[in-house]
């Protein structure tokens, strides 16, 4: 009897410092990964505010924007579906569809006859932050328009607010979608049931580099600091003409088109 | 008070292993939509909301009405009301049940629905259209038994229960109006940016809701013999009446901003609803003008006190029920999404595997209305408060 409670109170004690340094373990990753922590990265590229500047009179065609287009696709394994179902960050589409605004019977035709590139705005008051229920979209410190993937609960309510059709839903399996292995592995793909959209490459800003689109469109599509007087956006706005998408709903886009 | 369910008819039985049968049927349609995603159902990418947000919205309307039937008995002592209130909060409850599901059946990530909760986020509408839901739900519950109770006791109700209740009535109009602020908020969608959507929610929501309770209870006077009492119906079908009369000024208020001030934002989605798009009708206006016609049916019906009172009265619920559906579980978001973001048009309609969820949906409802009628129709009979 007495042998076996001493043996009882061996194991209770293992057990409860067990379980105490299980929960000191767990409490310390939990520490490790709590949220709203930005690190900046040594030779990582940073703006008070990014914006980006497209000078449409370089582009003429389609084929002038598709290096643009698939830089990105490949950089963010987007998915190659044909329907109305399709995953877009970036694509064309006509004058008329851009700027609807802006539209008259009588425009020149050199302006109205030419595709336009169509992306995210990364609005500085963007409406797809305001209506998430989950904080999944957020705006973070440089403008730039996040989303997290793992948070999305799939409501949409983003996409119904987004007055420019910049987002894109998961109605399908995108990796059903995707050549395997997938052309940037280390970009993760989306699961189903997700809303995705153009992240201005956050992800390569942090590695230093710029935006695929712009990149691939040499010099075509300038990417600055706004809120830098000297910066190349800011420089390319004071000596051109630019509109930008839908400017009178007050969300202020950060893509801006020279015409 | 739930040992009631255990003494029915075998026909209720029947009914309800009908609806479970339904549920069972549905469940397996949604479970495919689970695992192959919403493509099942006819959204894309510029229709992004359809039938199941749709319907939705139209049953916040239904259970806020509710509050047609609370409000002249508890603010103005019109005691005539009195037998029927219960069944009008137990409505509410199958309804909001119902909101709730619908919601569940359109999220991409329904496992993931408690992120709502998880990071409450207060400049998203939908996290207070959650708050006014759920505690629409549970005030629905608690007074509804709560009363039925002290019914089947012969008591007065407790005292507790009283602010509960005119905190129910000015609840009613915050869920609704809240639903019309998750449109009527929203940047660049022409159809839904207006100030009056949420009045125009409202007017919509007390007329079609005592509808389709007055509806329901003529088909239960049929089945069981209760009566509501001719006064009640009465009184109601004046209330359902006036109403209507503001849902259809409303919608005529927003035909006129439209047209007058010739914007072709504003004009473009009430154009391609009854009138298409291109020279083609869509589908969709076909419905549309059957409501109008509807519409004006009904109110030709309610509008004369003689009308009113006959036996035409049913057909008129209908007429209106279906008039207001279509404007609001149709229209509503077709007119809101079809003109797109870039001014051109994506067609949408529901799927057949999409009208199946929604019939699931539809079932519960039932299954859930079924309960709660039964357990308050036992308390009416053995109360003696039956018939007149």
């Amino acid at each position: 009897m007495k042998t076996s409670r001493r043996h009882f109170l061996k194991i209770a004690g293992f057990s409860a410092m067990a379980l105490a340094s299980g929960l000191a373990a767990a409490g310390a990753a939990e520490a490790q990964i709590a949220p709203g922590r930005y690190v900046k990265r040594d030779g990582m590229l940073t703006a008070k505010r990014w914006a980006m500047v497209i000078d449409t009179r370089r582009f003429r065609t389609e084929a002038d924007y598709a290096p643009c287009i698939e830089a990105c696709q490949k950089a963010h394994n987007i998915p190659d579906i044909h329907d109305d179902r399709n995953v877009k960050w970036i694509w064309t589409d006509t004058f008329e569809h851009v700027f609807p605004d802006e539209m008259n019977a009588h425009l020149n035709t050199a302006t109205r006859s030419k595709p336009y590139l169509l992306l995210c705005n990364h609005c500085t008051n963007p409406p797809c932050v305001r209506v998430c229920p989950t904080q999944a979209t957020y705006k973070m410190e440089d403008g730039i328009v996040a989303m997290d993937y793992h948070r999305c609960i799939g409501c949409r309510f983003c996409m119904a607010g987004c007055p420019y059709g910049a987002r894109s839903f998961n109605f399908v399996d995108p990796r059903n979608y995707l050549s395997n292995p997938v052309p940037n592995p280390d970009f993760p793909t989306r699961m189903i049931g997700v809303v995705e959209k153009c992240n201005f490459c956050v992800e390569r800003l942090a590695e230093g580099k710029l935006p695929a689109c712009v990149e691939a469109a040499r010099g075509a599509i300038l990417f600055g600091d706004l809120e830098d007087p000297n910066s190349n956006v800011r420089q390319a706005l004071a000596a051109r003409f630019s509109i930008r998408r839908k400017p009178s709903l007050g969300t202020q886009p950060g893509v801006y088109y020279l015409i | 008070m739930v040992e009631k369910l255990l003494k029915a008819s075998v026909s209720y039985y029947l009914w309800l292993l009908f609806l479970c049968a339904v549920i069972c049927v549905c469940g397996i349609v949604y479970i495919d939509q689970l695992l192959n995603g919403l493509g099942i159902t006819g959204m894309s990418r510029d229709v992004s909301w359809g039938l199941y947000i749709s319907q939705f919205t139209y049953f916040v309307g239904v259970a806020a009405s509710a509050v047609m039937l609370v409000l002249p008995a508890y603010f103005h002592h019109y005691v005539k009301f009195k037998k029927m209130i219960i069944f009008g909060e137990f409505m509410a409850v199958a309804a909001v049940i119902m909101c709730a599901l619908f919601i569940v059946v359109d999220l991409g990530q329904p496992q993931r629905m408690l992120n709502v909760l998880l990071y409450p986020t207060p400049n998203s509408v939908m996290f207070y259209d959650m708050i006014v839901l759920i505690g629409y739900l549970l005030l629905n519950i608690v007074i509804g038994w709560v009363t039925l109770e002290a019914e089947l006791r012969d008591a007065e109700p407790p005292k507790w229960i009283k602010p509960l209740i005119y905190l129910s009535i000015l609840w009613a109009f915050s869920i609704h109006t809240v639903t019309a602020f998750l449109y009527a908020g929203i940047p660049g969608r022409h159809y839904w940016l207006t100030a009056i959507m949420a009045a125009r929610f409202l007017s919509s929501a007390f007329c079609s809701g005592p509808a389709i309770l007055l509806l329901l209870l003529f088909i239960v006077r049929r089945l069981t013999g209760f009566d509501p009492g001719r006064d009640a119906i009465k009184t109601l079908a004046t209330i359902i009446t006036y109403a209507m009369c503001i849902n259809v000024f409303f919608y005529l208020l927003e035909l006129f901003t439209a047209y007058y001030s010739n914007i072709p934002g504003h004009m473009e989605p009430i154009t391609f609803l009854f009138a298409g798009h291109g020279g083609h009708l869509a589908w969709v206006s076909y419905w549309m003008w059957a409501a109008v016609v509807m519409a004006v049916g009904c109110l030709v019906i309610l509008i004369p006190p003689q009308l009113r009172t006959s036996r035409l009265l049913p057909i008129a619920l209908i007429m209106l029920v279906a008039a207001t559906w279509i404007d609001k579980g149709l229209g509503l978001l077709i007119g809101g999404f079809t003109p797109n973001m870039f001014e051109a048009f994506t067609p949408y309609m529901p799927t057949f595997k999409e009208c199946m969820v929604a019939l699931g949906v539809y079932a519960v409802g039932a299954l859930v209305l079924s309960l709660l009628w039964r357990i308050a129709l036992s308390v009416k009979k053995e109360t003696h408060h039956f018939s007149e």
